[in-house]
């Protein structure tokens, strides 16, 4: 139901008008961090910045051990396109450079930056825009979000600037602010959404400037009413009838962005396009937060929120932090592990992958760190076989049939699951939630999108191989033609030299014989 | 300090195989004590027959196949299989019979086929099949209920497990005195003989929803099946495709001629159309698995129900309806592949 409010910006109470398949109810396990305000971690003593930090190539090393650095210190640089800059996030001394574990799914290593802290802490506001952010040309406003190393901070930690480019307007009408976190334990965004709403407003507006657009939807979930109170005060503040308060639902994963769009406009987003192609874009309320910090204070993306969450820490919170703190230095902060067994998992129950141990730096896209007792963690043996019962195909989001996927998959039969849509799978686990045999699905997806990507991957290169080899036949061929022509032309010459050369023998044999014989008549 | 590496998702619902078998077997329990109230103690007696038969049976198989004895063993889906195959046999079948139909449902429907999740057919339902063609006589022996308004004697605790044991009756009893026709026998025989169905409805004992204890029986299984719904055992597809493939032939039929084709609610509450709905199609394992195709595949079984029943030789049709379209699944399961996100209309 939509009302104006007195001072004309729109707001929107659960306009749920559309749904999306599947989802589940999960249990939030959010009270006890969101029960405390964001606290600030005191200065770590060390971090290592890992120059892998999003999609695409790792940043390049643009600083050297010795160096004394400032926080927002440029230390990596973009390598291409899907690449994004990396900052010093403590002032302090570069002491070593060199490859380390990382926050990876697959646990890569990355060339790290360690910087050691020193005792003063002063900041680098090179990106401090002096005049109002109107008058600045959004081409040059882009050109900043890029050289900031801002990346989406919902998790994907896909550069920004690649979703502001210009190419993306063309038929751009609405962008989507992402403030549905519906995986449980997670509540950096909720934390963030009550405590700082006006800066988030503010770098939606920018947003909405760089991008050139007038509609804008910043999608909540309905049961986060601290969140939806202050954003809704601080838009009537704002007073700016672009932005529109959109409540939705809280099911998982309904932050997911092709999930929320659906939700917002009942439309899906091609199988194989972007959500601009139907007129959408979407950004997660951080990066909203990190556009208005570069713009409005000057600074590079150095430091996020993260929850630190979970049954084996004392005491749960949302911490804002350096990027590169190792968790081990957050999780001492918020009271160190319980005893026992725990499983490090960072990111979320649902999608979040565990790390070997606490020495790992956080990124620009760690937004939980969730400590979760062996216990009270999906057991890994004790499977059964899959009795076909339906369960996953009625919580997935993608419309897929799991359990089919799931047979070919097992069985090896990989080139029958494009046909089943594998590619479509969000990987989001509902359908191991829900599985009664406990079957790994989402695990066995994962891996099956790997094989064929190598599949694919190994037919270019055989394609390539095949095509050089046919060349490679082909030339030889045509040399060996040559030769053999030539051959026989050198063959003709040299009969035909030798035929030349017996007849002239033959003539002057015949002219010696003529005078002989014209000698001796008269 | 290490850490305990696994794939995510690190959370699961509490819901086991083992639990989603053992809560089918407990919504039976409503129709077995309605069913012993009015047909005595032989169903007790299958289900004991069929349960030792069916877990010996698969604990032989699993070891022949080199499988793990205790999961398998334990969750709980011979159990339910053998129950449910209690249910589809006459109160005082004897042990052998029991026994066959369970021996063949675990070790040729189930374990030759690959165990628990690969087999095609419907356990319970092949086993049953097979011993309808091999012991006629015997399936066709239905004792009278108590309360049918029939003069029928019954017998004992005793006398009954002597039967099942042997096979023969006690002295002075027979079986024309202990069974009665079930009422789509009587409708069958009757239409056979030339009778219209309004000459068969005059008796008193068979109304147009069939006679009493069927009808208290049938909605004893209805109350099972509808707790099977609100606990999400079973999807809704199922049991309404199968009962609008039953009703939609039966209106039909009443349409079409109504002196021979029996009403809709004597076709819903005379015979197993309910238990088939909501225990035996809902078999997960040979059912269809999309939305879709789960309705395609429950409708299929209506209908052909139906027509076993009004055309057919048997009575009823339950078993080789699903038997048959378990033979379809592959392919309806290969037709109704659902539209995934993102894809054209």
């Amino acid at each position: 139901m939509a009302h104006r409010t007195t001072s004309g910006a729109v707001l929107m109470d659960a306009i749920c008008l559309h749904d999306f398949p599947g989802g589940l109810k999960l249990d939030p396990r959010k009270s006890a961090q969101t029960s405390r305000p964001i606290s600030v971690l005191p200065t770590p003593a060390r971090v290592w910045i890992p120059m892998l930090q999003h999609r695409g190539k790792p940043a390049l090393v643009c600083a050297e051990v010795g160096q004394h650095v400032e926080i927002g210190t440029l230390l990596g640089r973009a390598d291409g396109a899907f690449s994004a800059n990396v900052h010093a996030s403590l002032a302090g001394v570069i002491t070593d450079i060199s490859p380390r574990i990382i926050a990876h799914r697959s646990g890569l290593t990355s060339q790290c930056v360690e910087i050691t802290a020193s005792p003063e802490q002063p900041v680098c506001s090179e990106f401090l825009l002096e005049h109002d952010y109107h008058l600045e040309d959004p081409n040059i406003l882009r050109r900043r979000v890029a050289d900031a190393g801002i990346v989406g901070l919902g998790g994907a930690s896909f550069p920004t600037a690649l979703k502001l480019t210009a190419e993306a307007d063309q038929s751009l009408h609405t962008l989507v602010i992402n403030g549905a976190e519906c995986a449980p334990y997670i509540s950096c965004d909720e934390s963030l959404m009550r405590e700082h709403p006006a800066d988030i407003l503010r770098g939606v507006q920018i947003l909405l400037h760089i991008l050139q657009v007038n509609r804008c939807q910043i999608a909540l979930e309905e049961d986060k009413t601290a969140a939806i109170d202050a954003i809704k005060s601080a838009l009537e503040e704002v007073a700016d009838p672009r932005l529109k308060l959109c409540l939705v639902h809280a099911k998982y994963p309904e932050g997911g962005e092709r999930q929320l769009i659906q939700v917002l406009s009942g439309e899906e987003i091609p199988s194989d396009g972007l959500p601009v192609d139907i007129g959408y874009l979407c950004h997660n309320v951080g990066t909203a937060h990190a556009i208005f910090n570069m713009v409005c204070e000057g600074r590079a993306l150095t430091s996020r929120i993260v929850t630190v969450c979970g049954d084996g820490v004392a005491n749960p919170g949302n911490v804002l932090a350096p990027v590169g703190t190792p968790i081990h230095d957050l999780v001492d902060y918020c009271g160190g592990f319980a005893d026992g067994d725990h499983r490090l998992i960072v990111g979320g129950p649902m999608m979040g992958f565990t790390v070997l141990n606490d020495q790992v730096p956080i990124d620009k896209g760690t937004n939980c760190i969730l400590v979760m007792p062996e216990s009270q963690a999906r057991e890994l043996s004790a499977t059964m076989p899959c009795i076909r019962c339906g369960a996953c195909e009625e919580v997935c989001p993608a419309s897929l049939l799991p359990q089919q996927l799931y047979y070919h998959a097992r069985s090896d039969q990989h080139d029958r699951l494009p046909s089943l849509n594998l590619f479509d799978c969000i990987e989001c686990g509902c359908c191991d939630y829900v599985c009664p045999s406990n079957l790994p699905l989402t695990q066995y997806f994962r891996y099956a999108k790997d094989q064929l990507w190598l599949n694919i991957q190994q037919q270019q290169k055989a394609g390539v191989a095949r095509e050089r080899f046919e060349q490679r036949e082909q030339r030889l061929q045509r040399q060996q033609q040559e030769r053999d022509e030539a051959r026989a032309a050198r063959k003709k010459a040299a009969r035909d030299a030798a035929q030349k050369k017996a007849d002239i023998q033959a003539a002057v044999a015949r002219a010696q014989a003529r005078k002989q014989t014209e000698g001796k008549d008269p | 300090m290490t850490f305990v590496q696994a794939p995510a998702p690190h959370i699961r619902k509490r819901r086991s195989v083992k639990a989603i078998m053992f809560e089918v077997c407990a919504a039976l329990v409503p129709a077995a004590l309605v069913y012993v109230y009015f047909m005595g103690p032989g169903l007790i007696l299958n289900a004991l027959v069929a349960v030792s038969v069916a877990l010996a049976c698969e604990y032989a198989m699993l070891r022949l196949r080199k499988q793990p004895v205790a999961p398998f063993l334990g969750d709980g889906s011979a159990i339910l299989a053998a129950l449910l195959l209690a249910f589809a046999l006459p109160p005082l079948t004897p042990w052998w019979v029991t026994a066959t139909a369970a021996a063949f449902a675990m070790i040729v429907a189930k374990h030759i086929y690959g165990g628990l999740g690969f087999n095609t057919f419907n356990p319970a339902m092949a086993g049953y099949a097979v011993v309808l063609v091999s012991f006629p006589t015997e399936l066709s022996l239905w004792t009278a209920p108590y309360g049918s308004g029939v003069d029928a004697s019954h017998l004992s605790v005793l006398q009954s497990i002597q039967v099942v044991l042997t096979g023969a009756l006690p002295d002075a009893v027979s079986w024309d005195q202990l069974t009665q026709a079930t009422p789509l026998d009587t409708v069958q025989i009757g239409l056979t003989q030339g009778v219209m169905l309004s000459e068969l409805f005059y008796d008193p004992a068979l109304s147009h929803y069939g006679s009493q204890p069927w009808i208290a029986i049938n909605l004893a299984i209805l109350a099972g099946g509808i707790w099977l719904l609100a606990r999400k055992l079973i999807s809704w597809h199922i049991p309404a495709g199968v009962l609008a493939g039953v009703a939609i032939s039966a209106l039909a039929g009443r349409i079409l001629d109504s002196d021979t084709y029996s009403p809709l609610m004597f076709h819903m509450l005379s015979g197993s159309v309910l238990l088939g709905a909501f225990f035996i199609a809902t078999d997960p394992v040979s059912a269809a698995t999309s939305r879709k195709g789960k309705i395609i595949y429950a409708v299929g079984i209506g209908v052909l129900v139906y027509s076993i029943r009004a055309w057919g030789s048997y009575p009823d049709g339950v078993a080789f309806a699903v038997l048959f379209m378990n033979m379809l699944v592959p392919l309806i399961d290969h037709f109704t592949i659902p539209r995934a996100y993102g894809h054209a209309r």
